[in-house]
């Protein structure tokens, strides 16, 4: 039976197990939203701005390890998607994206709409493909499923000429993908599995550094066996936070640019890195001599130019993670010998502790004003690590990854690579729509929330009952932070003020409205969220000059770590000095005014 | 230290400028580039002339394999490897030149492709010192166009007695 373009479009959809789109509509696929409406096995998320669906995919594709799909027209609908593109690239989210494209005919002609998005969207894909004859469209939708979600995932784009979608051809869905370029390597090579495992029995000091390729190759469970098997501590990258427990007491917390002191120091004093699905980013690294100048590294990752790309590699494996973990597992229990001397881990662990009680991760507490951090560890004892978090970029996003603690890499959403503000609400949102019954919140800023505050009315009509909560500084809170630690205190443009007022704002589009201004009632406006249906906007405004720390100087090394602001017990935020105010806006802490 | 490498790939609208692309996103060099169907159609050869250290090279080589119209990649450094490039020298005759420019042709046996009343084009294939030497002995006669297609390369048969 001949199809339509439309309706080959769909009918793969469901081949390929898609339940979910999100999208916007315009002229040139005005066909296929007609097909849309017309059958009832795809559910269409219509978002208020198509960087939103693409935010949404992503949130979608990471709470469920599934390829999220997007929908938009061309033009300015399909170059609002680059944003999002990039992000998913940056950090492996397999999206499909397609974007509608004006008539083959008038390909090329500077017709109504037509933006060259195959040429625009070539350096932040995976792969992209233009289709120009209805007859290839059921295979290249095959190949861009496959190739968004083999490897290493990442965003591939479909481009469809209006004709394309009305043109009819015999179906026919292929059921396998051959590609002869393509042939992602998943099984580690054997002989470096035992290099590294014989490295694994040599060392006294061993440190798996664990980054966001555990949680796309589902390894969290050969990463904890492996991590007891060999007695071994271990710390994540910021995409890696959940892939193993962060509640486990092997765990050091987050290593980096705002991570644990003792997770950076454990990694400087190692004589084994064993990198699992990390690429060793600079915000990871620091200074790179200085990073782990005493150990020996084995690098596991699938993509190999992750390996070597920045950093000396020991012993190199690529493969996919979770079959290299067990291969390595294999080999290591293979031998009856002992992996390790007990002495020697326990003198490790213990030294461990002492870095831990040197420099705990901490803030000052205090009964006047909210302090962030405070709001970030209440989340967490309320809901117990069990809550879908997402966040937005800036200092709430790091006080977010520093005091939750995940148990699941699936549970943890959050733009890494690019740090795209914008990202945490319609993420949720994706992760809502995929788990309808699971609390779903967004910790966001006043500044990042703004970028995407329109997807609200996404929220309210698709019944997505988000928590999103803003911890209220009034400022760009992270950039703010730089200017004060390395600008000499110069807020250039990095006040945001006291609007819009949130509450209203969540009223306009007929969500709920919270707000906190007094650390007594931050529990008590969590719960009330919590125990509403609907969407909520919680705000809560958090100590205007509070900082992220610890935190490693910009070109300073990871064991160079600055605890609190200068001339200033640990925490204590920055206080106003004469004369300088004038520089600084005014901070009032009621925000917008709160309400009884 | 430069280095050739020999692709086959997909050839595809897009598979060039993929190609380009990546070394230019990425900061790395292009000396030269050459890209032609082969015998099945469906895939195209590219010869690409670049330099850099070794860690740069590998990262050349990997990220090229990445990109999923590329099939194959070969490093020809440390192998063994025929490379030619042609190249069309358009230059100046006044009378007293001609016999000169002659003597140049033949000795790199090379060939006169086009003349007029005051200029020859020579078109030399070679390797790219024999090129090099051959644009230098013709420069004082005064070059008016120069272009050079870039290196291509191909493995040599190491086994020649069947
Ligand atoms: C789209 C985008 N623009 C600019 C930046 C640079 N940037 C990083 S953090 C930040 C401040 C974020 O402010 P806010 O959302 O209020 O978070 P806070 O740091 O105050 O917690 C900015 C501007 C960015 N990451 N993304
Ligand atoms: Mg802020």
């Amino acid at each position: 039976m001949k199809l339509t373009g439309s309706e080959i479009l769909v009918e793969c959809l469901k081949r390929e197990g898609v339940d979910t789109v999100f999208g916007y509509p315009g002229g040139v696929v005005l066909g296929l939203y007609d097909y849309l409406y017309r059958q009832t096995h795809l559910r269409h998320v219509l978002c208020r701005h198509e960087q939103g669906a693409m935010h949404m995919a992503e949130g979608y594709a990471r709470a469920t390890g599934k390829v999220g799909t997007v929908l938009v027209t061309s033009g300015p609908g399909a170059t609002n998607t680059v944003t999002g593109l990039t992000d998913a690239l940056m950090d492996s989210v397999p999206l499909v994206v397609f974007t509608g494209q004006v008539p083959t005919q008038l390909l090329g002609n500077d017709a109504f709409q037509e933006a060259d998005i195959i040429g625009i969207t070539i350096s932040c894909t995976k792969y992209n493909f233009l289709v120009k004859r209805v007859e290839d469209l059921a295979r290249t939708i095959k190949e861009a499923y496959h190739l968004a979600a083999s490897g290493r995932p990442g965003p591939v784009l479909i481009d469809l000429p209006k004709d394309v979608t009305f043109a009819q051809t015999e179906f026919s869905y292929p059921d396998s993908v051959y590609l002869r370029s393509y042939n992602p390597t998943i099984e580690g090579n054997k002989g470096q599995i035992k290099k590294a495992a014989k490295a694994v029995r040599q060392a006294k000091r061993p440190v798996l550094y664990t980054g966001g390729g555990v949680v796309a190759s589902g390894a969290s469970a050969e990463l904890t066996r492996l991590a007891g098997l060999i007695r071994c501590p271990v710390t994540s990258t910021l995409m890696g936070l959940g892939g193993f427990s962060g509640s486990d007491p092997r765990f050091l917390g987050m290593l980096g640019m705002h991570g644990t002191y003792k997770a950076n120091m454990a990694m400087y004093e190692s004589d084994l890195v064993i990198a699992v699905g990390a690429r060793f980013d600079d915000r990871v690294t620091g200074k790179v001599d200085d990073f782990v100048p005493n150990a020996k590294i084995i690098h596991i990752d699938i993509d190999p130019t992750s390996i070597r790309k920045n950093i000396r590699v020991d012993i190199p494996i690529v493969g996919d993670v979770a079959h290299v973990l067990r291969t390595l597992i294999e080999v290591l229990e293979a031998n009856d010998e002992p992996i390790y001397v007990d002495a020697e881990r326990a003198a490790w662990e213990a030294r461990i502790a002492e870095l831990d009680a040197e420099h705990p991760l901490g803030y000052t507490h205090s009964d006047e004003v909210i302090k962030p951090q405070s709001v970030v560890e209440k989340l967490y004892a309320l809901t117990q690590g069990r809550a879908i978090v997402s966040t937005d970029v800036g200092q709430h996003q790091m006080w977010t990854a520093q005091y939750y603690h995940f148990e699941s890499g699936r549970d943890w959403l959050t733009s890494g690579g690019l740090g795209t503000m914008g990202y945490g609400f319609p993420a949720a949102l994706g992760a809502q729509a995929a788990h309808p019954d699971r609390l779903v919140i967004t910790v966001s800023g006043d500044g990042s929330f703004q970028m995407n505050i329109q997807e609200l009315a996404t929220a309210v009509v698709n019944d997505l009952p988000v928590k999103v909560v803003i911890l209220n500084n009034r400022y760009l809170g992270m950039v703010r932070q730089w200017q004060q630690l390395f600008y000499e205190e110069r807020y250039s443009h990095s006040y945001l003020a006291t609007t819009p007022d949130f509450v209203k704002v969540a009223e306009a589009y007929g969500a709920l409205g919270l707000r906190a201004t007094k650390p007594s009632e931050v529990e008590g406006v969590l719960l009330a969220a919590f125990r509403h249906k609907g969407p909520v906007v919680v705000d809560i405004l958090t100590d205007p000059m509070e900082n992220v720390y610890p935190m490693v100087p910009a070109g300073a090394a990871n064991h160079q770590m600055v605890f609190c602001d200068p001339d200033q017990t640990p925490g204590a935020g920055l206080k106003q000095k004469d004369g300088q105010g004038a520089k600084t806006p005014p901070l009032p802490l009621t925000g917008g005014g709160a309400r009884p | 230290m430069i280095h050739i490498l020999s692709l086959k790939v997909e050839n595809r609208a897009g598979a060039l400028s993929r190609i380009a692309g990546l070394f230019s996103a990425r900061g790395f060099n292009i000396d030269s580039l050459s890209v032609a169907p082969t015998a099945d159609p469906s895939v195209s050869a590219m010869t690409i002339v670049t330099h850099g250290d070794d860690a740069i090279i590998e990262q050349i080589t990997k990220q090229l394999n990445k990109l999923i119209d590329v099939i194959k990649v070969v490093d020809a450094q440390g192998r063994n490897y025929v490379h030619r490039e042609t190249a069309l020298i358009k230059i100046h005759t006044r009378p007293e030149d001609r016999a000169e420019a002659l003597r140049v042709v033949d000795i790199f046996r090379a060939n006169v492709v086009d003349s007029s009343p005051n200029s020859y084009t020579v078109e030399i294939t070679g390797d790219s010192e024999k090129v090099d030497a051959i644009i230098n002995l013709l420069r004082p006669l005064g070059i008016k166009d120069l272009v050079r297609t870039g290196k291509v390369a191909v493995t040599r048969e190491l086994n020649k007695n069947p």
